[in-house]
């Protein structure tokens, strides 16, 4: 068996990932940070270390990148890029076994503790047409922006709900994206409910002003906001080539070559739920996430989850996560007594404290609104297997009730991508179907590799466990 | 809370339990089928897929090439063709040693009367297999066998024995079985069954419902391990497995290709939950490479376990309870009682209703392992057999 056994393995080089491998470092252990892009920074942080990026709303963001990069790179962290961990699960010997490939090349590493910091990921939102070529989320055209500076030619249209969908609009119009709409389709009773959590929202007076800016970003930038929209559709035949919409039971169009979709995010829990972590449900973020304890502890023993995977609260909180994770990491394996554990904890949970009373005044804004989360029956709600929402409901009319029962009986979340797009769809048109809430119907279960993995590299993992015998005939 | 009472409870709604049930319930009979989780939730949809009759242990031959019989006309049976295709199933001989086992194996089935095994030369090979490295020798073939697909198949089952007019319960476990005057009650999760027939087809955790009804049985829950890469041209042959080392390879009608052959992970019945390990994956991987080039461009898409009952010889248990009456077993099918799910349901039912089969069961029964302690230890079987054995499993 190969190699050596790390301390720790942080999986994610976002805010959470990048802070708590620092931190961890800093007091000693032996720490790996794993993360499949070129480069750190994770979602938020994107090419923070590259380009100059473009000119927005979000410079705070781009200061506290900065900080953090500079921070690991001060560390004895072992920062590895273009590393994909597609299997984390027990080893032999009572430490965790990662599966990793890079550059071709697969390798198995040991570590005794992981802690898994992959972020959020965008919900689906499948309205009918959102798998027409020129249809994407806002999240994956903000990737591309602050990857490569690209940003989509020709009219585009945003639509969905949160705050993200204004910053993508906010940034994509810095760089002379022609959006000819941005249809918020909050529904208007959530602003009143959300006022109820307002004052708590006060002790963040940052945040709220940070938001209430980038709510009016799009108009000062003469881009048409449309509030309360009742229902988005992608036209077109091989790809989209306009938009339709209700509001105020009216139907509108625009044509467009692009229509950018949000429906805000979710943790990203594919890692989490292959490692075992049992999950809880967030009513109010309306998301699955794994159960933790205030230092970012999982119920699977030295496996950990910080930042956006463990409950969304955005980019700042994540780095606060992150370090409170790591000093837990060092408290048990004894780098750190727990009494400088708990001191050092209480300026991250000062700090934090602001950032989550923020939370329930945005989650009940932003919540989910079901009528998009719900395709109509002829629309398809699992892309690998091809399976419309209409094929999952006549599988509940057969009986089939548990959310793996639907799985095998459609095959939705047993193609390439596990899941990962049709993950919120599925669970949600089971529960309607069966009226019953969405908590009710549970997840998919998660398999090894997280990602499509070549034979051609798997099988040379083969060879990293059994190295070809080098003896010569003594 | 008064019992349910039917004819013939069954304990366990996988392919068996369902096979059975249907065709308890086709002769006459009131049947009620208890499923702890969902119908085909465990290895009955997890598996391989394979319809195998190549290399099965003498016992098991009979009624697999019954069962077979019963694939090859599954559609009149329970209304779907189950994506069965009788593609064949071809073993390689990569060695001439290997293809000398093959050989010594032919005879040994000759011996007995059985024709259904025949050695091919390597032109033959390569004809059926054109994308094979050059190298192997010959093979052996069953070219009535081939290939089913388990979730289409367990939800034809589940479908046929509601038709039927089975009382099926999911989602309900059964936590105990009595006799009294000649009547069984089950108990489960959810209130009591009654009948004077009882059937136990609860997959890995079959003993401990043997248990209740008096037969001990030395089980052991096993998890049998498969992969499933990304969709590849078609190439539609055969199941191929080698005499030399383990592995099983498919190809489904929708491209995906199925990899597996002894692959072993970790069961724990308890939690329902069965990991895998990832050496061996790697293992098969390298020897598909090497045996098929153009899977070069493959991607592994998903590894999974599934949780099977494992008896000491290898064989399973079917036929009537020795320790009471109004009992039957059918399980510990050691990864491959996926073909023989039509076949057993029909042996159980002519048990149940009539008291005996023609079927030659002998060999299989419950308390074979109390009588030959050296059989209980796991010292037996012939090379053949344990070459067989490799791809045995999936
Ligand atoms: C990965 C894998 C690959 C395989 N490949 C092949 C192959 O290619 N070819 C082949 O022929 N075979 C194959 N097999 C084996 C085959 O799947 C099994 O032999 C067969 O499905 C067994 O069916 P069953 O009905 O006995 O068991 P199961 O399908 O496991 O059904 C037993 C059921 O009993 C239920 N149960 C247990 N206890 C209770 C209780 N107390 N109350 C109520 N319900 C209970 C369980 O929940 C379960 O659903 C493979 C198996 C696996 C795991």
């Amino acid at each position: 068996m190969s190699g050596e056994t790390i301390d720790l393995a942080v999986v994610g080089a976002g805010p959470a990932g990048m802070a708590a491998a620092a931190t961890a470092a800093d007091l000693g252990l032996d720490v790996r940070l794993l993360d499949e892009q070129p480069w750190p920074g994770g979602q938020i942080h994107r090419g923070v270390d590259r380009l100059a990026g473009p000119k927005t709303t979000d410079d705070p963001d781009r200061a506290a990148g900065r900080a953090l990069l500079h921070a690991l790179r001060q560390s004895k962290a072992d920062y590895r890029p273009r590393t994909c961990v597609w299997h984390v699960g027990p080893g032999d010997d009572g430490v965790f076994e990662l599966g990793l490939r890079c550059d071709g090349a697969v390798a198995l590493l040991r570590a005794r503790h992981v802690l898994l910091a992959t972020g959020s990921v965008e919900r689906a939102m499948p309205i009918p047409g959102w798998t027409l070529p020129g249809v994407m989320t806002a999240g994956a055209a903000q990737s591309m922006l602050k990857a490569s500076g690209l940003c989509p030619e020709g009219p585009i249209v945003m639509a969905g709900s949160g705050p993200l969908l204004y910053l993508c609009a906010d940034q994509l119009a810095a760089v002379g994206a022609d959006i000819r709409a941005l249809l918020d389709t909050t529904p208007r009773g959530r602003y009143f409910r959300a006022l109820r959590d307002l004052p708590a929202a006060l002790r963040a007076p940052a945040v709220l002003r940070r938001g209430l800016g980038l709510l009016r970003a799009p108009a000062r930038r003469g881009i048409p906001v449309h509030r309360h929209v009742e229902a988005v559709e992608a036209v077109g035949d091989l790809g989209v080539t306009g938009v339709r919409w209700r509001r105020g039971g009216r139907w509108d169009q625009t044509d467009c070559d692009h229509l950018l979709l949000h429906q805000g995010v979710q943790p990203h829990i594919n890692l989490p739920r292959l490692a075992g972590c049992a999950m809880e449900w967030d009513d109010v973020q309306h998301c699955w996430k794994p159960e933790t304890d205030d230092w970012g502890r999982s119920t699977v023993p030295g496996c950990w989850v910080a930042g956006d995977g463990a409950g969304i609260a955005g980019g700042e909180a994540a780095s606060d996560f992150g370090r409170l994770a790591a000093l837990g990491v060092a408290a048990d394996l004894g780098a750190l007594t727990r009494e400088e554990a708990g001191r050092r904890a209480t300026s991250h949970n000062r700090a934090l404290a602001p950032l989550l009373a923020v939370r329930p005044f945005l989650d009940n804004l932003y919540r989910p609104d079901r009528a998009f989360m719900l395709p109509a029956d002829g629309t398809l709600a699992c892309r690998c297997e091809e399976m419309t929402a209409g094929d999952i409901r006549k599988a509940v009319a057969d009986g089939c009730h548990a959310i793996e029962a639907v799985k095998q009986y459609t095959r939705c979340g047993m193609g390439a991508c596990q899941g990962r797009m049709c993950g919120s769809t599925v669970p949600e048109v089971i529960a309607d179907a069966r009226g019953v809430p969405v908590s009710a119907v549970g997840t998919y279960s998660q398999r090894t590799p997280v990602k499509p993995l070549p034979l051609t590299e798997l099988a040379k993992l083969d060879t990293v466990l059994n190295p070809p015998s080098t003896e010569t005939a003594a | 809370m008064t019992a349910v009472t039917a004819d013939v409870v069954v304990i366990g709604g996988g392919l068996h339990g369902c096979s059975a049930a249907l065709n308890m319930a086709r002769r006459g009979l009131s049947v009620v089928v208890i499923e702890k989780d969902f119908v085909g939730r465990h290895a009955s949809s997890a598996n391989a897929g394979g319809v195998r009759t190549l290399g099965r242990d003498p016992r098991e031959i009979t009624l697999s090439l019954a069962s077979l019989d019963l694939w090859h006309q599954i559609e009149s049976i329970v209304g779907s063709d189950c994506g069965f295709q009788a593609s064949g199933q071809l073993r390689l001989a990569e060695t001439p040693e290997a293809l000398a086992r093959l050989q010594r194996r032919v005879d040994m089935l000759t011996s007995q009367g059985f024709d259904h095994e025949e050695i091919i030369g390597a032109d033959e090979v390569y004809d059926i297999l054109p994308g094979l490295r050059p190298g192997c020798v010959g093979g052996l073939i069953c070219r009535r066998d081939g290939s089913a697909n388990p979730l289409a198949t367990m939800q034809a089952y589940r479908a046929v024995v509601l038709a039927a007019g089975v009382d099926l319960h999911e989602g309900i476990a059964a936590t105990g079985a009595t006799r009294s005057g000649g009547t069984w009650t089950v108990t489960t999760s959810a209130g009591a069954f009654e009948a004077p027939v009882i059937v136990n087809c609860a997959g890995a955790w079959a003993d401990r419902v043997a248990a209740w009804i008096g037969d001990m049985v030395p089980v052991t829950a096993v998890a049998p391990c498969a992969m499933i890469t990304s969709r590849m041209p078609p190439s539609l042959g055969p199941v191929v497995s080698t005499e030399s080392r383990p592995l099983s390879l498919k190809q489904f009608e929708n491209g995906t290709v199925l990899i597996s052959g002894s692959l072993r992970g970790v069961a724990d019945r308890n939690t329902n939950v069965a990991a895998i390990k990832l050496a061996p994956f790697a293992a098969r991987a390298a020897t598909v490479l090497e045996l098929f080039p153009a899977m070069q461009g493959a991607q592994a898409v998903r590894f999974w376990a599934g949780i099977e009952a494992a008896t000491p010889d290898g064989s399973p248990i079917i036929g009537p309870s020795a320790a009471a009456e109004g009992a039957f077993h059918a399980f510990g099918f050691n990864g491959h009682g996926f073909e023989l799910g039509p076949g057993c349901g029909a042996v159980i039912a002519e048990l149940v209703t009539t008291g005996s089969t023609n079927m030659p069961i002998a060999g299989l029964e419950v308390d074979r392992f109390e009588a030959d302690p050296g059989v209980a230890d796991g010292a037996r079987r012939d090379p053949i057999e344990q070459g067989v054995d490799h791809a045995a499993s999936t």
